[in-house]
């Protein structure tokens, strides 16, 4: 029944082995790949199900007991975290059968996004820092491969930026690992939780904590370590900007929150106050710079940091209802952000660019995309009913009711500009008529295809139903939290029952 | 010994951290080179420094009787050199495409800042990459 813990990781590094063999077939490689997420998907889900049943699943890899092997844990937090990273997976797969270019198909492109899978999803899975670094390390290496896939010169200059500083988190990451362990002689997450307790001076752990925030921080865009996003992701096409946007930057978001609950509390004052002031800037300046851009991938980028800021509000807050917040806020934020990259590709297939300049009238001739659009745009600036203004609510309520009543005016004002940004890609992209300058208007008489139209409007119902159904969401999120900030059943659960 | 130690990792990440910062990408990979090394020291100092015997218990004893060197952290440190390795192999890759392309590696070079090149599709409203 444990062994329930290891598909999510295995099924796409075999799947990924499996397309390298017959990458030159364009066509079979696909299916091979959406098998594979199928896969994928069906294992995560019978996960959730498991662990809603059972509250922990700890998998002592090779029977070694806790604090010595590496042991996979589920919780509420990461079984949901791997769901949704199966949904965006199987939905990008999909997308892809129109949108990748059979060049890309041969150089690997379907087998390194499987191996990003397999890596995120074993970091969600994974109870031991260690492995939680090489897991980083693996989906770093297939990310590269991924970014610099067209080998436009755009591609490299953002590349040399989103490669060159994440080797320093990196670096930070594994010192930081070797002083904890030097500290308390065990990386297992959960003995961590006991271990760091009884160091005799706080100091270092703090020391630590900050250098692992750091390189977490650079993971997932914080203030002011964002820079290489906005470089590197508008440069992919729009079936990887919305894998990197679904994924990547969200196992930064979910480390941070796993290191600062589990391990990282005892000088919550300190730590957890940088966190709130780095939040704040955050939002703040994700927003701002996305106002300035007149490219969808691009306005889509700035917005990925803006966001990343209120789900580490959520965590620097530390309540029950913040926490909670904060994971339904990944869940609602990959969903929505992940279908407006998707979507912003459609708008270049019809309309044939990414510039809001040189596109229009869509509305007119594709009225499925301009839905896709409006439910995940809307949903992602925070209207009701949709998921993002449940979200939004709850990690605003937070900060109210913890006195931080200047970030609930900033949170409030960034949903505002959130709210313009989209407006201003509905104007520009689905209103306007299509500009005269610009060569053939889009022609209502040409289908779009049914591979790439179908996943966006599946994205846009999961974001409409997760707005409506939004009550069962919100108890599980707070069991989530529950578990994340009363970590003393985790810690019975991995330490206890070894075998 | 480790007092020594930890001043010489201090020293590289010094100079790890000059040469990174010093603007031409060329020197940014002998800086990496450098500060992963630094850390390597680092978990192998933290692991302790004993080298008086192997850590083996005896026969008809629980423990060790002296102590010894731990040997998780330089299980560890192999693995961090190993993916170190490959970084630097992509980055070096990297930077030599980038090279090729632009002509430079300087940071405060124009020619390294493109914003987008996105071709245009072939044709608007066409279905892309068709297979």
């Amino acid at each position: 029944m444990n062994l329930l813990l290891v598909w999510p990781i295995l099924a796409p590094m075999l799947t990924a082995a499996i397309i390298v063999l017959s990458r030159s077939d364009v066509l079979r490689a696909h299916w091979i790949a959406l098998a594979g997420a199928a896969v994928h998907l069906a294992a995560a889900g019978a996960l959730l199900a498991a662990v809603i049943d059972r509250q922990f699943i700890v998998l002592w890899v090779g029977n070694w007991p806790a604090p010595f092997g590496i042991s996979l844990v589920a919780d509420y937090f990461s079984a949901v975290m791997v769901l949704i990273t199966a949904v965006i997976h199987s939905a990008v797969t999909v997308y892809a059968r129109r949108d990748i270019d059979p060049v890309l198909v041969r150089s690997g492109c379907y087998s390194f996004m499987q191996i990003v899978t397999a890596a995120v999803s074993g970091a969600f899975l994974t109870g031991d820092l260690f492995n939680l670094y090489v897991w980083f390390e693996v989906m770093l290496m297939a990310s590269f491969g991924l970014l610099v896939m067209e080998r436009r010169v755009s591609q490299l200059s953002g590349a040399v930026k989103y490669v060159t500083i994440n080797l320093v988190a990196t670096l930070l990451f594994l010192a930081a690992v070797g002083l904890i362990y030097g500290l308390t002689g065990s990386l297992n997450m959960a003995d961590l939780h006991v271990k760091i307790a009884q160091v005799e001076n706080p100091a270092l752990v703090t020391a630590a904590a900050m250098l692992l925030m750091v390189a977490f921080g650079i993971k997932s865009a914080l203030f002011p370590l964002f820079f290489w996003l906005p470089a590197a992701y508008p440069t992919l096409p729009a079936t990887l900007a919305a894998f990197f946007s679904g994924l990547l930057s969200k196992v930064g978001v979910y480390a941070l929150i796993r290191m600062f609950t589990l391990v990282f509390t005892a000088d919550a004052g300190f730590t957890h106050t940088i966190l709130l002031v780095v939040a704040g800037f955050t939002m703040l300046f994700g927003v701002v710079s996305a106002a300035a851009q007149m490219e969808m991938r691009r306005i889509l980028s700035f917005h990925i940091i803006s966001q990343i800021g209120y789900m580490v509000l959520g965590l620097a807050l530390l309540t029950p209802a913040a926490v909670a917040g904060a994971i339904i806020y990944l869940l609602h934020n990959i969903l929505a952000k992940a279908n407006l990259f998707l979507v912003s590709g459609l708008v270049r297939h019809t309309a044939g660019s990414f510039h809001l300049e040189k596109v229009g009238g869509l509305y007119k001739t594709h009225g499925l995309i301009a839905l896709g659009f409006l439910v995940s745009a809307l949903a992602l600036a925070g209207m009701p009913p949709l998921s993002g203004f449940w979200a939004k609510l709850l990690v605003i309520r937070a900060s109210l009711e913890s006195a931080h009543y200047a970030m609930a005016v900033l949170a409030a004002a960034v949903g505002l500009l959130t709210l313009f940004s989209m407006i201003k890609i509905w104007g520009e992209v689905f209103w306007k008529p299509f500009p005269s300058d610009s060569g053939q208007p889009p022609d209502a008489g040409t289908p779009v295809s049914a591979w790439m139209l179908t996943p966006v409007l599946t994205l846009a119902g999961i974001t409409l139903l997760l707005g409506i159904f939004m009550d069962p969401v919100i108890r599980f999120a707070e069991t989530a939290a529950w578990q994340l900030l009363d970590p003393r059943y985790y810690v019975a659960a991995v330490l206890g029952g070894a075998p | 010994m480790e007092g020594v130690l930890a001043v010489l990792i201090g020293l590289i990440f010094a100079a790890a951290v000059y040469l990174m910062l010093s603007g031409v990408l060329m020197r940014f990979v002998f800086g990496f080179a450098l500060a992963g090394n630094a850390v390597n020291l680092l978990i192998f100092t933290a692991g302790r420094l004993e080298h008086d015997g192997p850590p083996l218990i005896p026969a008809a004893q629980t423990a060790l009787s002296a102590p010894a060197a731990n040997a998780l952290p330089q299980a560890l440190i192999l693995t961090a050199i190993v993916i170190g390795f490959a970084l630097l192999t992509f980055l070096l890759a990297l930077l030599y495409r980038t090279y090729a392309e632009t002509g430079t590696l300087d940071t405060d070079d124009d020619r390294l800042i493109r914003e987008d090149d996105d071709p245009a599709p072939a044709a608007p409203s066409s279905e892309g990459g068709s297979v």
